[in-house]
């Protein structure tokens, strides 16, 4: 009931006459009016905002919060054929700052950056003085000390990721790993022949970061960094050892200026080795010589002396000027074309053509070249390769010099069948003697692994002509032969002794160059090692007793290395003639 | 009519709280796996550092030393030992 009552008790206002207001009605509406304005005003400024302004306003935001960063990529490894480390990149930090604030250091601060950059604070007082906007105070810190820099937060010093070469082969493969620059550029060798696929290309990305400067979103499109590829070479950093070894111990041995050696695949045309010294180690180039950065297998020349017999002789019997046992007069010992005397340095009598070779008669080549045209010559030194470059991609390979056959004298043509007058660089020497290996074919030579991808030689001699020459370079190192010391116990090897005069000044002087070339084993040869000592002046200068030692060294090691079973027939010291056991 | 409105309003301001729940819980799993990409960079040059520890000790004329002057080891005879011969009579002699 009460509930019911209750508003018949209450006043009702509006009924009142005394309670009627007498507002107008404007004043609701402008009230009205107000609060709509106002909202416009709102709406206003929010399309003010998200749309007219919104372009100004994002980038304000965004750089804020949003961060474009670059992805570091390193540089390919090289190595091995086997897959061991030649060269390989690692991470380092460098240190630089902005001198202006950095100045702002204090003296303890000072020092303990100064300690743990290992210099003395007056050396990093004189950096930090440039009126520059950007100084490098150290460069290549390994990461730990830069992050202990990082821990000491000082003011304007700040550090940036760099990477580093490193080679842990170190002066054994130098000359053909090369290296690069501070700037991951390669300067030298294979760092500068395979810098296009060594090198890595930087990715980046845009991210969102937080407060803290974490990373909390990917946004916009993120560029992947690409590392640079691994280079794969076809040395064999065994041999490659044992040729650096062997040929330093000759060098030093011949008290000589300079050397060097390289070993073959005959299969493939792969480059198992190739060292020279002197050498240097990449890892710390401080004062470097020219002599020391000089790959000499690859880019000097030098007159190759007898080494080039072979040639000759095989042309000859390609041919078929002679057999190989064709008597040749040798006798006296001299032989004078025009006003020129070709001399032997011992006489020898009448010898087989095998013999010239055995015995490397200057005057007996001499007479077996004169007996075919210059041009004839000139085309046979050229298909193997002498006078262009071995196109290995290697920075500064060089041709090497084969004169043009229409000016030759025949004195010229003499002396070029024993290898004067005609330069020639380690690389192609070692490449030519390929024909000797295989059936007649000059490999292609290649500084990287093929994976059994057939190579395919250009066929330069028959193959019947080939094993006759084989055996004439079986023969020189044999006892009468020019280098016994050349052999290889329980292999049949081959090769050709050089000793050459070096060409001063466009004469003669009383220097050497003394060479081997050889292959093994000689019933189915794989490998070809050319070895090179100049200016051996410890008394010996022949060929045969300065270079064949080296020679029989690499050889017999390289062999072991690679498995190849020995040829030589077995004799087992005192148990009599092997015997067939039923 | 208002009731119903009221629901969907509930609803958007549910929805808006999930959005921001999951944008954070996204953020922070990205960060998560930021933070393992960047361990395994970090395990990533620890290896190439090992590997160029590895090839700095295994370099062959530190090889050759150690060899030759702590094992006292030599180089193998090269003259062709008996060693092929022993196997041959074996094989003929199994054979009937």
């Amino acid at each position: 009931m009460a509930v019911r009552r209750r508003p018949q008790r209450g006043h009702r206002f509006t009924e009142s006459p005394l309670l009627q207001l007498a507002l107008q009605g404007w004043r609701s509406r402008s009230v009205a009016l107000l609060l709509m304005g106002a909202f416009l005003l709102l709406v206003g400024r929010s399309f003010y905002l998200q749309v007219i302004n919104n372009d100004f306003l994002q980038e304000k935001g965004d750089s804020r919060y949003r961060r474009d960063i670059e992805v570091s990529a390193s540089r390919g490894k090289i190595v091995d054929r086997n897959g061991d480390m030649l060269a390989v990149s690692t991470p380092m930090k460098s240190i630089w700052a902005i001198p202006g604030d950095a100045r702002t250091m204090s003296a303890a601060q000072k020092q303990q950056l100064a300690k743990l950059l290992d210099m003395s604070v007056r050396e990093l007082d004189g950096k930090i003085a440039s009126e520059k906007t950007f100084t490098f105070v150290k460069r290549q810190l390994p990461p730990e000390t830069a992050d202990r820099i990082a821990a000491l937060k000082l003011p304007g010093v700040h550090q940036e990721l760099e990477y580093r070469r490193y080679y842990p082969t170190g002066d054994m493969t130098a000359h053909i790993v090369g290296f690069t620059g501070v700037d991951d550029k390669g300067l030298e060798g294979v760092e500068l022949a395979f810098q296009q696929s060594l090198l890595g290309h930087p990715g980046s990305r845009t991210v969102i970061r937080d407060r803290r400067g974490n990373i909390v979103e990917d946004v916009g499109a993120t560029k992947p960094p690409q590392d640079g590829k691994d280079v794969r070479l076809a040395l064999d950093s065994k041999i490659q050892y044992l040729a650096y070894s062997n040929l330093k111990a000759a060098v030093e041995a011949n008290n000589a200026k300079a050397g060097g050696a390289i070993v073959i695949d005959t299969r493939s045309g792969e480059i198992l080795a190739l060292v020279n010294w002197p050498t240097y180690n990449p890892n710390n180039r401080h004062g470097l010589s020219g002599a020391q950065l000089r790959n000499r297998a690859l880019t000097d020349t030098f007159e190759p002396g007898s080494v080039m017999k072979p040639f000759t002789a095989a042309l000859a019997l390609d041919k078929g000027k002679v057999r190989f046992d064709t008597i040749i007069n040798c006798a006296p010992g001299h032989l004078t074309i025009g006003s020129a005397t070709i001399s032997d340095a011992h006489p020898h009598g009448a010898l087989t053509v095998a013999q010239v070779i055995q015995k490397s008669s200057n005057v007996g080549t001499a007479k077996i070249a004169l007996g075919f045209p210059p041009k004839e010559m000139w085309e046979m030194f050229d298909s193997i390769g002498f006078g262009q470059a071995p196109n290995l991609g290697f920075p500064g390979e060089v041709n090497g010099r084969l004169r043009p056959w229409k000016n030759w004298k025949p004195i010229e043509q003499a002396t070029m069948s024993y290898g004067h007058g005609i330069a020639v660089s380690l690389v192609q020497l070692a490449r030519a003697y390929t024909v000797f290996a295989r059936d007649g074919d000059l490999m292609p030579l290649s500084l990287t692994r093929l994976d059994d991808t057939p190579v395919r030689g250009i066929n330069v001699f028959s193959p019947q002509t080939v094993r006759e020459v084989r055996a004439m370079l079986e023969m020189a190192v044999q006892p009468e032969g020019t280098a016994p010391k050349a052999r290889v116990p329980g292999y049949r090897v081959g090769g050709k002794t050089g000793t050459a005069y070096k060409v001063e000044g466009g004469v003669y002087a009383r220097k050497y160059v003394a060479s081997f070339v050889g292959l093994a084993p000689i019933s189915e040869p794989r490998l070809v090692v050319a070895v090179m000592i100049d200016e051996p002046t410890n008394g010996a200068h022949y060929g045969g007793d300065v270079a064949g030692p080296a020679f029989s060294q690499i050889m017999s090691g390289a062999l072991r290395t690679m498995g190849i079973p020995p040829d030589a027939p077995v004799q087992v010291a005192g148990a009599g003639p092997a015997k067939e056991t039923l | 009519m208002v009731r119903f409105n009221m629901i969907l309003l509930l609803v958007v301001v549910i929805c808006a709280l999930g959005v921001v729940t999951s944008q954070h819980r996204a953020r922070k799993l990205f960060q998560d796996l930021e933070g393992e990409q960047e361990r395994a960079r970090q395990l990533d040059v620890e290896y190439g550092q090992l590997q160029l520890e590895m090839s700095t000790w295994a370099t062959h004329p530190r090889i050759e030393q150690i060899a030759r002057d702590r094992l006292h080891m030599v180089s193998p005879d090269a003259r062709p030992a008996a060693a092929p011969v022993v196997a041959k009579p074996a094989v003929k002699k199994g054979r009937p």
